[in-house]
């Protein structure tokens, strides 16, 4: 059993300027302020679990229409064409360019859905008091932490191609209402996972089962 | 003097400080997560870098960023602009959104970066040190300019069969202002200012 966390021995770091405070007795995980730098010390980030989750459903739920509805709307001579993500990348695949399509893909589909995934698991983990390869489990929550951003790509190129392609004689671009779930879902998991706590996952392997 | 301990942000793990040579990073004995480096004249490379990264700033925000011709016709988007046209269409928080990964986060971070690193590097903490380095790390999570290089270079192979794609003076600049903040942020070292007020209470 790995015993060595600052919580264990009644003390806590400050997360902006690094000075080691006492946590003093009975204050439990409330916040308290850093001498030095004023900053707001948590021992723990406040309702780590509950917030994680919160935010995950909600992520869940707008994945569904940023999916399913229409990022882009094309009108080319008063013809319109409506694209989600997915028949985006379908296009390009089929046309050949798969390198972008592939891009998209991985921007779009893959890392959100790995994101969600990820941090539902993690969050389970913590619930179960699970001992399973913590330093494993750390490593996946800063791979969630680092690679989230990527998936605002699509939202880019939307406000790319509408600010460039407005001429009448190419075509109009349109937003569809998927872009706006989809920006909310990239946004919902990074909050998630903001408010998630990866010293949790240590914890757990501290406390002994009761 | 520097406290001798450490905690790690994402184990909690309460180690010993020890001293890292020139150019590597401490990582907790643990989780493996990055604790500090040691960035040879670390003041200095940070406020160099922030300076001219204000004037590529402006570069990639005043000049356009991607030209398209359809024959005779030539459309320009540079940032600022994208941003308002996207407001225009009725689509007000994907523009604010995009207002705040592409140019107020990255400004925030640049001014803050300067305010703070211009003064310590002649030894004095500005004033108004320690709320700007309380808030930088939430404000840089949200500057996505290297995500927007991807946009920009996705958008190009999504036209380039439709009509000619010029890339603008703004897209370069842009380019070199991701590896700047890039290096000014991962150089920062802000020891001395709690030195300062350790010794100032």
């Amino acid at each position: 059993m790995i015993r060595g966390s600052a919580l264990e021995r009644g003390l806590a770091g400050c997360s902006v300027c690094e000075r080691i405070l006492r946590i003093p007795p009975g204050a439990g995980h409330a916040k308290l302020r850093c001498p030095r730098c004023g900053a707001a010390v948590h021992v723990r980030k406040p309702d780590s679990l509950r917030r994680t989750w919160a935010l995950l459903i909600a992520a869940y739920v707008f994945y569904v229409p940023a999916m399913v509805l229409p990022i882009t709307r094309i009108t080319t001579l008063g013809q319109v064409q409506e694209d989600t993500i997915m028949s985006g990348v379908v296009y390009f695949v089929q046309n050949g360019e798969w390198p972008i399509g592939v891009v998209i893909f991985v921007a779009s589909i893959f890392v959100p859905v790995m994101k969600l995934v990820i941090l539902t698991l993690l969050a389970i983990s913590v619930h179960r008091r699970s001992q399973w390869r913590p330093q494993d489990r750390t490593r996946l929550y800063r791979i969630t932490e680092m690679v989230g951003r990527w998936s605002m790509v699509d939202i880019y190129v939307v406000t790319l191609l509408v600010a460039l392609v407005r001429v009448g004689e190419l075509a109009n671009i349109d937003p569809g209402p998927a872009a706006f779930y989809f920006a909310s879902v990239v946004v919902l998991t990074i909050f998630a996972a903001n408010s998630f706590d990866p010293r949790l996952i240590w914890d757990r392997m501290e406390t002994p089962r009761d | 003097m520097k406290t001798p301990l450490i905690t790690c942000h994402d184990c909690d793990l309460l180690q010993r400080r020890i001293s890292v040579p020139p150019g590597s990073a401490a990582r907790c004995a643990r989780c493996g997560a990055v604790l500090y480096r040691h960035v040879p004249n670390a003041v200095e490379r940070t406020a160099a870098l922030a300076l001219a990264g204000l004037v590529l700033f402006f570069i990639a925000n005043a000049f356009p960023l991607l030209s398209i011709r359809v024959g005779p016709e030539v459309v320009s988007a540079a940032l600022p602009g994208a941003v308002l046209t996207l407001w225009a269409e009725g689509e007000h928080a994907l523009s604010a959104l995009v207002a705040l990964t592409c140019i107020v986060a990255p400004a925030l971070v640049l001014l803050f970066l300067l305010r703070v690193f211009l003064p310590l590097r002649r030894g004095r903490v500005a004033r108004g040190t320690v709320p700007m380095l309380r808030a930088l790390e939430a404000v840089q999570q949200w500057n996505m300019m290297e995500v927007f290089l991807l946009g920009i270079l996705v958008t190009v192979v999504k036209l380039v069969k439709m009509a000619t794609v010029i890339p603008g003076p703004g897209v370069w600049a842009f380019f070199v202002l991701i590896f700047l903040l890039a290096a000014a942020t991962w150089a920062m070292d802000t020891e001395v200012v709690w030195d300062r007020l350790e010794d100032g209470a």
